[in-house]
């Protein structure tokens, strides 16, 4: 036996020749293994992101190889390090120039909830500005924390309906952050 | 060119401004002197174009806020002269409800910056400076961020106690 480990094929009907399971699951698999993300590093969050994409953790065993600095092609905005209040406007364009369907993952205490920068100058949390799908604690959180909220996201990505961006429940959320 | 000593700068300002400009401390070597925000901008040029003191490097403008004095807000200039290698430091203080000081822009451009600086965050406001706007802090701010004008965190939070960091 070899030591790769393959994904696991979702739920379906299998025969002779042939596989059959339902398109949001095929998607889902394609989707999730091969996440783009886009490094907004702004401080020593960035740095252990860094660690994380280098060889010893090795980010792209999870289809993260090409990390996309083109939010156009990003599927995953990772925010890593102290966004200040000036900065919120550049976050959340670069949040409105990416492409649905996008996730959001906020690495670490200053992105989550402000941190220790609890300031006249420094947003409390991105979720004031752009909606978060994963925070991930820690200051800063090793690699595997990264890694771990990673494999967050990519469960998410995975078990997504196809249709849920398009529920009214999904334009809710993005009104309530002025977007559309 | 030796460093001048203090007590040659105390003389020179006095002969030049009398007790217009009034020696303040010397910590650390450092003299400082006090003088009026009508005057500031003769003394600056004075420090600056003097044959003998030649204080041409502007280090920094800034400003300190004593909110329990009456001229509560101090505006302060550290000049370095690098011919000789003396520093002299120069304030200003002026009343909180006029916060009004001639631009030293004109002496130097890079007090133009350091100004907008301190505009920004003590509220000073540098009369003839080109364009005095907020440098650091959101342009849709309303406060002036050093003033000592805010309660201090409450010391019984615990909400961002290190152990909720992990630390």
């Amino acid at each position: 036996m070899s030591d790769i480990q393959l994904v696991d094929a979702p739920a379906g009907v299998e025969g002779q020749g042939f596989f059959a399971t339902s398109l949001d699951k095929a998607i889902g698999l394609a989707r999730a293994n091969s996440l783009w993300p886009l490094p907004f590093a702004t401080s020593c969050c960035g740095i252990e992101f860094m660690a994380t994409m280098a060889s010893h953790y090795d980010l792209a065993r999870f289809g993260a190889e090409r990390i996309s600095f083109s939010p156009r092609q990003a599927d995953l905005l990772m925010v890593m390090g102290t966004i200040s209040k000036k900065m919120g406007p550049v976050l959340r364009q670069v949040y409105l120039q990416m492409a649905e369907p996008r996730w959001v993952m906020a690495v670490g205490a200053c992105a989550s909830s402000g941190g220790i920068f609890d300031t006249y100058s420094v947003l409390q949390g991105i979720d004031e500005v752009i909606p978060v799908d994963v925070y991930v604690p820690g200051c800063p959180p090793r690699p595997e924390a990264i890694i771990d909220g990673f494999m967050a996201i990519q469960k998410l990505v995975q078990t997504e309906s196809s249709r849920r961006r398009n529920e009214p429940k999904y334009q809710e959320l993005l009104a309530k952050y002025g977007i559309q | 060119m030796g460093k001048i000593a203090n007590e040659v700068l105390v003389e020179k300002l006095a002969g030049r401004f009398g007790d217009q400009v009034m020696p303040l401390n010397q910590d650390f070597g450092l003299l400082a002197v006090e003088t009026t925000k009508e005057l500031i901008t003769d003394v600056l040029a004075y420090l600056k174009q003097d044959e003998e003191l030649k204080f041409i490097f502007l280090t920094d403008i800034t400003a300190i806020h004593y909110p329990e004095l009456e001229k509560s807000i101090g505006v302060i200039y550290h000049l370095h002269s690098l011919t000789t290698n003396t520093r002299i430091c120069v304030k200003v203080f002026l009343t909180a409800d006029n916060v009004h000081i001639p631009t030293a822009t004109n002496l130097w451009e890079g007090a133009n910056w350091m100004e907008r600086e301190t505009y920004d965050f003590f509220g000073v406001v540098f009369d003839g400076h080109p364009d005095l706007r907020r440098i650091l802090n959101v342009d849709d701010m309303t406060v002036f961020p050093m003033r000592k004008e805010f309660p201090l965190e409450d010391p019984n939070r615990i909400d961002k106690k290190d152990y909720f960091f992990g630390r």
